[in-house]
Formats: structure tokens, sequence, C-alpha cells
């Protein structure tokens, strides 16, 4: 697999698969509290490229996870001293991923096993 | 916790909307410059960064949008600026706004009116525990429901397996006497379960029981909660106290709660239990026990239906059992009627209640179908908006809400209006309802009203709004741009011609019924009753009390006493001045008085001994005939000659006297009427026919009796009163004329032979005042319909007309053109609605009276009137297209 930093064309690159969005935010600021764009790239590093993030549905992500009491927002200085809205993993955000990690785990699982099967 | 935030953040978008549009702009745009931040950290230059930043991040509006539009706020937020948006376009159309709303708040208000007198009585379950299991058993005579005696009810409930439990009832009307004047209560004497049957327990005190019904037993009475507080102003101690009713002293053991309802007597006010003799019923068919005179309601076990109780009651009537040996009279042999409490109770109003509902529906539809051709006529105005809307990316869904959400908005101010019309309403209907009309206390606009006003306001709203919109989506929007011209009339003029033939059509529907029952009044009211009802006050004079008892000790006593009484009575009422004649009866014509218990057999002497007739007995004074303006056909009247120790002496009726001795001259010819082991009567004289219970109904067998030669002495009779000028006026003289007599005997029913004639019509009438009423909503509406559309025709076809006439038309012919075509909706309009006419007379057929349901003259009349109407409605666009100048139209293109 190449580096996708590399190339902004490549063809390995997916959107993230539907229903993830959530749990990848939720993981990503499990680490430590973060912005829009930060989440963004941190999901793109972690997965090596093969999950590219779409600002709108991400900002929109986030407003709706927020609504659901699983984040917090707060307007910040970031470490290069400009303005950002950070968001925070609640202790409902922290239980969801929970949830939803063990849910994927399961589905994933059962995913596989079923390839295994037919290989 | 969760719903609470989006609530609260939901409301802070709603009412911040600047701030939180702010916020999401910044961020997208600290979200673009971290971006560039890193590409430039990559390496990139500046212009580089920024450009990928901003390929990545695509269209920043639309971004800030989608996330902007999050939360269900949004939605709100739309659906405010939509109907902002709708309130400006009915503002600024006032005067269509004024004609919609009124339309649809006289079609709502009336509809929602008539719903809420009709739903208590068809729809409503009645106010009981488990309602539909309590049911009416009749007994079967001449096909029809009639009442039962106390020996079938004691052989069905010792048999019948299907029923919990049965109870008897009958009328009592019990005079009150004490510190206030005499009164005479409306109540009940009923079987000690009948409460039980209802499912109703005293609010005080207790329900009657078993040990009450025996005979002879305890005199005992439950209050209504309306007598407690009117005679014993709610008075608690008065349970276990006496009262005295006609002379005897009753314990009161219970008093009812305020919301009992009493759908099987609506005026009873005390109860008091049926004391019947079971032990004679085997040996003695003479006895009280069997007179069919007692209604019987029952309630069902639970899981069983009406049909099993149904088969099993005629399993019952049946089989009889030599235990419970039944007279002719009661031997079932025409089998039991089982009813549920609700069907009996409408069974006699049903058809005019249904044929009120189905008119109110016709002006309801009416007043859409006007509405909406308001509506379309607007849209044909509005096409170039909505090509404008279309054309900056509305999509179709969203100019569908839009209207939608317009004509909501129209339907709720119809409605909100409407609730008033429908409050009075209700009013003006409590006030015009026919005393049959059962549940009148439960008609009121209430939260079952008041949400069948709502769904019907928002039906009309949904309906109003989608038929111009798919008219919208039909046009190629963006022809309506280009098109600024008026030359075509398309496919929306079609639509409108369509309703408005529509509204006609529906319209002479309920104007041919309004037209045939206002024939069948006319018929009815041309009606001879037979008497003549002018300047006659009658008033029915009860005789209470021990001293009328007859007692085994002084055989007769009573009964003299009573008749005594009445004849003081009378001679007091004629001392009155002002009193020009004045007499009595057993039996009033057209009263309420219940007809069975003036109905007895009548046998004369060639008879076969087991025919005869059914015949009302009249027992007069002397003068009645003369008093009430009945004719005298042969032979006398009856008078002072025969009093109680004379031949027994008879008039007939003529009636009677044609069918029974044709050919012949009945005078002298002997009678029996009620026992066959008295003297014969005699027949002296031959009267004419009189009406008894309604002018609609002809049984005209009667027999007139001395009270003195009758054999009994009648409890109540009617007083009648002949005067000159206002009667009414001599009401008070004439019940101190009574009173001079004996100060303890009530009067009741106190009234104009006149009111009673139109009380005796009152259902009918009733339903022809509605439909009176509705049909001339109907025709205006109609007409309005059929004047806009015209109009707007001639508004699209200015140019054309104006072609023809520089083509050398003359006013005159498009003065035709034009009513041409106006007549041609409204005859096909006719058409129609006479098919349907035909159909809808069906259900007007127990209320048509002396014609026939295609009554032709109401048919040519209510065409004629249209034609007028409609007429009228076409004149002035007629008009308006004969003076269209035809150099200024040609040129204003």
């Amino acid at each position: 697999m190449r580096d996708a930093n590399l190339s902004g064309m490549n063809e390995q690159e997916t959107d993230v698969i539907q229903g993830t969005l959530d749990m990848l935010i939720l993981k990503t600021l499990s680490l430590e509290p973060m912005h829009g764009f930060g989440i963004a790239r941190r999901v793109e590093q972690i997965s090596r490229g093969v999950f590219k993030v779409n600002p709108g549905s991400l900002l929109t992500a986030l407003q709706r996870l927020q609504r659901a009491g699983w984040l917090d927002a707060e307007w910040r200085q970031t470490p290069n001293s400009r303005r950002a809205k950070f968001y925070t993993l609640t202790r409902g955000g922290k239980k969801q991923l929970e949830i939803e990690t063990a849910d994927w785990t399961r589905r994933a699982t059962a995913i596989a096993r079923l390839l295994k099967a037919e290989g | 916790m969760s719903l609470w935030r989006q609530l609260r953040q939901g409301l802070r978008g709603l009412l911040n909307g600047a701030v939180v549009d702010r916020d999401v702009a910044d961020e997208v745009q600290q979200y673009l410059e971290e971006a560039a931040a890193a590409g430039m950290a990559r390496g990139l230059s500046s212009d580089e960064a920024q450009r990928a930043a901003r390929l990545e991040m695509g269209n920043m509006t639309v971004v800030r949008e989608q996330v902007r539009s999050y939360g269900w706020e949004n939605a709100i937020a739309t659906m405010a600026a939509d109907l902002r948006y709708a309130a400006r376009q009915l503002r600024s159309n006032s005067g269509f706004t004024i004609v919609s709303t009124l339309t649809l708040a006289l079609g709502i208000g009336a509809s929602t009116a008539i719903f809420s007198a009709v739903n208590p009585i068809l729809f409503e379950p009645l106010p009981y525990p488990h309602a539909s299991r309590i049911v009416m058993i009749w007994n079967t005579y001449r096909g029809a429901r009639s009442e039962v005696a106390f020996g079938t009810y004691r052989e069905l409930k010792e048999r019948i397996r299907s029923l919990d439990t049965l109870a008897l009832f009958e009328p009592w009307q019990p005079a009150i006497t004490g510190a206030a004047s005499p009164e005479r209560l409306e109540g009940q004497a009923v079987s000690a379960s009948f409460f039980g049957v209802l499912g109703i327990a005293p609010l005080l005190g207790r329900d009657f029981q078993t040990s009450e019904e025996e005979f002879r037993g305890p005199k005992v009475v439950i209050l209504s909660d309306r007598l407690w507080q009117r005679r014993f102003h709610g008075d608690r101690t008065i349970v276990g106290r006496q009262v005295k009713l006609d002379d005897d002293n009753y314990t009161v053991i219970g008093i009812l709660p305020p919301a009992f309802e009493n759908v099987l007597s609506p005026a009873a006010e005390i109860w008091t239990p049926l004391q019947y003799d079971d032990r004679q019923l085997a040996t003695n068919f003479d006895s009280w026990g069997w007179g069919n005179h007692l209604r019987m309601t029952g309630r069902l076990k639970p899981g069983v239906s009406i049909a099993q109780s149904a088969r099993e009651l005629d399993q019952i009537a049946r089989t009889p059992w030599k235990e419970f040996p039944r007279p002719r009279w009661a031997s079932l042999q025409n089998g039991l009627t089982v009813d549920s409490l609700q069907d009996d109770m409408a069974q006699t109003v049903k058809p005019a209640l249904l044929a009120v509902l189905g008119a109110v529906i016709l002006v309801l539809a009416i007043a859409c179908v006007n509405v909406t051709n308001l509506l379309l006529a607007r849209g044909a105005q509005r096409r170039g908006e909505f090509a404008t809307r279309a054309a900056l990316g509305a999509s179709r869904p969203r100019i569908l809400r839009q209207l939608v959400t317009e004509s909501l908005l129209l339907a709720s101010l119809g409605g909100a209006l409407g609730l008033g019309v429908a409050v009075a309403g209700v009013r003006a209907l409590i006030a015009l309802s026919p005393p049959g009309l059962p549940r009148l206390d439960a008609i009121a606009v209430d939260h079952v009203v008041f949400g069948f006003a709502l769904g019907i306001t928002t039906l009309i709203g949904l309906a109003l709004g989608l038929i111009p919109a798919l008219h919208v989506s039909r046009d190629d929007l963006l022809v309506g741009l280009q098109q600024v011209s008026r030359r075509t009339a398309g496919s929306r003029s079609s639509t409108r011609s369509a309703l408005v033939i529509t509204e006609v059509a529906l319209a002479l529907i309920l104007l041919i019924g309004a037209g045939l029952l206002l024939r069948s009044m006319q018929r009815l009211l041309a009606i001879d009753p037979g008497f003549v009802t002018a300047h006659l006050l009658s008033l029915q004079v009860q005789s209470s009390g021990h001293q009328f008892d007859d007692l085994p000790s002084a055989p007769g006593a009573g009964s003299r006493a009573r008749r005594r009484f009445f004849e003081q009575a009378l001679k007091g009422v004629r001392r009155v001045p002002g009193v020009e004649q004045a007499a009595f009866t057993s039996l009033l014509p057209l009263s309420d008085d219940p007809p069975v218990t003036g109905v007895y057999g009548a046998h004369f002497e060639n008879d076969d001994p087991r025919g005869g007739h059914s015949v009302f007995r009249y027992a007069v004074s002397p003068g009645y005939c003369q008093t009430m303006g009945i004719p005298l056909r042969s032979g006398r009247f009856l008078d002072e000659r025969d009093s109680g120790s004379a031949p027994p002496a008879a008039l007939i009726s003529e009636s009677l006297a044609r069918r029974q001795f044709p050919g012949q001259d009945p005078i002298g010819k002997r009678v029996h009427v009620g026992p066959t082991d008295r003297p014969w009567y005699s027949v002296v004289g031959v009267v004419g026919d009189v009406k008894q219970t309604s002018l609609a109904i002809n049984e005209p067998d009667a027999v007139y009796l001395s009270t003195e030669q009758t054999w009994f002495a009648d409890e109540a009779l009617s007083f009648v009163v002949r005067g000159r000028g206002d009667v009414a006026a001599l009401a008070s003289a004439v019940k101190s004329g009574v009173w001079s007599v004996d100060r303890d005997q009530p009067i009741v029913r106190i009234v104009t032979m006149d009111q009673l004639l139109a009380v005796s019509e009152a259902e009918r009438h009733f339903v022809l005042t509605l439909f009176e009423a509705f049909g001339l909503v109907a025709l205006a509406l109609a007409a309005v319909g059929i004047y806009s559309v015209l109009s707007g025709s001639v508004t699209e076809r200015t140019r054309e007309i104006g072609v023809r006439a520089a083509l050398g038309a003359s006013r005159a012919s498009i003065l035709a053109l034009i009513l041409g075509q106006g007549m041609r909706l409204t005859s096909l309009g006719i058409v129609i609605g006479l098919c349907g006419a035909v159909a809808a007379s069906q259900t007007l057929i127990t209320l048509v009276f002396g014609i026939s349901e295609l009554d032709p003259i109401t048919y040519l009349g209510v065409i004629g009137l249209f034609g007028i109407v409609s007429g009228m409605a076409c004149w002035a666009p007629a008009w308006r297209a004969a003076r269209v100048d035809p150099s200024v139209t040609l040129r204003a293109e």
C-alpha cells in the first residue's frame, strides 16, 4: 500500500464507510480534545489514508453528536495561537464509543468468519 | 437529558439564529485555514495550499448550509417562513380571503353543529359502563314493538340465560304535596334491578333491594340530583326521611349522582319499585300483572351477542312451559324483539338525523367546491410567480408545500370562525329540537366535537391545497414564465367548469329535499284534524289522594269522589269570565297521551265473538264534541241525560259507522267497549273522525262515552276550553277555577291546541327548517360559483370577445354567447343533480307525506328557481362582456 499523503489522486482512498463516521470521531476524540480539521487529519493518518473525511459530513456529524450529548464544544486557542472550536468527549460519549466499538467488532468478526468460510 | 439538550439547543438555533449562523461560518472558515496551514506545512506555497484546501472543501456556502440545516428547529423555521409568506398572500388578497373564510366557516360550522347533535345519539356510546351490553326487549304486535306484561317478565327472568339482569319500568307521575304548590313529578316505577342494568349506583344512600319489589312492600323512592337540589336544596339528611307523594309517605333511600343521564326517560326525577302480586299470575289473567304496559331492559352477559340473545328469546317465546301459563294477549306467538338500547333510542329519529347529516355534508361539499374554485382562479393569476420560483430552483414538492401551507392556513381561519358558528348553531339546534330528540342534554361543543371540527378543517386544508397544486405541476412551470398574454383558456377553466357543475348538482339535490319536505308540510297542515284548533286551550288535571281510592269497605266511593271532583272543577272552569265552552276528555287528540292507554276493544252486537275493533275510547263530559268543534253526522251528541243511572249511550266515529254498518243506520245499534260483561252501550250519534296521534296517521275508529257511564273513573282528564281571542291568556284564571275546588290537585300541560298541533309535527318541522336553511345557503354558494367562473372566463376571453366585436358581432350576440355558456353549465349541473336527487329522495321517504318522493311540482319548481338564480348570476359577467370595446382590448396587447 502506497502512502496516501504522497498522492492526492490515490485510487485506494475511499470515503468513510457508511455509519462508521460517528464511531471514528468518538474514537479520535477519546485520545484528546481536537478541532474539526484535527479530527479529519487524525482519521486519515491513523487509517493510513484509506479513509478520507468529507469536511461537510464531518462538521454536520459533529453538530449531531454534540446535540446527542456525546460531545462538548468550546472555542479555544490552538498551539499555533489561532482560535478553533475544540470538541471533547463527554461521559455519555465514552459509553457510546464502547457500545459502537463492541457492535462493530461483533459485525466485523461475523463478516470475517463468513468470508473465511467461503474461501 | 438528551431530549432536553435537543430542545434547548434547537430553541437556541431558532431564537438566536444569527449567532448560530456566525458560529457555523467561523468553524467552516477555521477548518479551511487549518487545512491551508497543513498544506503549507507539507511544503506547498500559500496559494497552492489555499487552493487545495478549497478544492477539498467544495462550495463553502453549501457546506455552511449543510451544517446549519441539521436539527428539528430548521423544519420549523421553514414552516414559519412558509406561514409568513402564506399570511402575506392572504392579506394582500383580502377579498378572496374574506369570501373563502366565510364560506368555509359556514360549511365547517354547520357540519360541526349537526355532528354535535347526531354524535351522542347515533355514534357515541351511552353514558353507562359497558353500554353496548344494555338491550331493550319488546313484545311484537302487528309487526311493531309493543310493551310487555309483568307475567312475561317473570317467565323470562326464570328462563333466560343470555342476560345477566332484566328490569321492567313504566312511567310514574306522583303528585308531591307539602309546603310548596302541588307538583306532578315525572318519575318511573322500576324493578329493583333497574339501576343495576344501567350500571349506576346512588351517590348517597342505597339502591333498591329485591324485598322492596314485593306486593304491598315498603314505599321507598330514589331521587335524582336535580329534584334533590330543587325541592330539598341538597339537604343530605333527606336520606332516610319521608316525603308525601299522592297522599302516601315514601321513605327516601337514595340520591343518584348528578352526572346520571337517563336515556330511558330523560325527564324522570324520582323512582319507586314496581310492586306486583306474582302469586295471582297463574290463576288470574285479569290481574294487573297481565297488562301489556311495561317496558323491559336487560344487560347481556359478557361475550354474548344480541343475535345470540335474540335466538334464545325466540326459542323461549315458541316453547311455553306449563308452570308459566300465558293468556292469549301475552302468548308471545309473534316472538320477542331485542335491540341494543342505543339503536332502540335512535330508532324513531334516525331517518330524520341521517337526512339532516346528509344535507349538511352536501353544504360542506359545496362550500369546499366553491373555495377550490376561488383558489383555482387565483392559481391562474399566480402562474408567473410559481414559474419564477421554479426557475430559482424551488423543487415541485417545495412549491406544493407552500400551496398546502396556504390552504391549511385558509382552512384554519375558516375552522376557527366555524367553531364560533358551531357554538351558535348548537344553541339554535337545541332551541329548535323536536321533543322526541333523545339525549338533548348531551348536545354540546365538547372535545369530541372539537376534534371533529379540527379533523375536517385539516382534511379540507389538505384537499384545497392539493387540487390547485396538481394543476401547477401539470403545467410546465417554465411555460408559465413565457406566457404573458391571456389568449388561451386551458384545462384550468375546464376543471373550474366541472366544479361549478358539481356545485349546481349538489345544491339541486338539497333544494329538492327541502322542496319535498316543504310540500309534505303543506299537505300535512292542510289536513283537517277533525276539530277546530283555533281559540282552544287544554289543560290536564290529575286527581290524586286517598279520597279517590276504591276501598273494599266502600265499593265505588272513590270513583264517585273522583267523578264529583272533575264535575265540580268543570263548573269552576265554566264560571271563569271569557270561557265560552268547556268540557273534558280522557284522551286529548294530538297530545302526547300514550295512545296505548286509550285503545280498547269494541264489539258490536253483530260482530263475530272473536272479532271486534281496536278503538280509541274517549270518556267525555257533555258538550265535549261541541267545545272541540267535532261535527255531528247523525243522531245526537251526548248530554246531561246520559247520567250514571240512564241507559248507557255512545257516539261512534263516522269511519267506524261506515265500515261496520254499510248502508244501514247505526243509530240504536249496541256495542261493548272494554269489558264484555257489562250492559250494552246504544249508539245514539255518529260524529266526524279525529286525528289522535298525529295528522299523518289515520286511525279514525273511535267511541265516545260519558264519564258517568264508563266502567272506571279516569285518574287524569284533559279539560278543553273555548274562548274568544287569545285563549292562552285564560290559563291562570282557568287554573284557579280548578283549584277553587281542591287546592291539592296538580295541573299539568297547559297548552293551546294550535301549539299542540305544531308540536305534533315538530320533528318534521325541525328537519324542514334545517333543509330550508341549508338549501338557501347552497343556492347562494352555487350562484356565487357560477358568477365567479363566468366572470373569470370573460376576463380570460376579453381579447377573443374584442375580436368578435371587431368582426361585427352585435352586443346581443355576445350577451347570448356568455349567457349560453353559463346556462350550459347550469343545465348540465341540473341534469346530474336530478339523478342524484332521485337517489337521495329515497332517504327522505319516511319524512315525505302526501306526495310522491318524485313529486313533479317540487322538481319543476326547484329547476325553475335554479334557472332564475343562475340567470341572475350569469347576467353581470355577460353584460360586462357585451360592453367590451374592441379598440381598447386589441390595442392592449
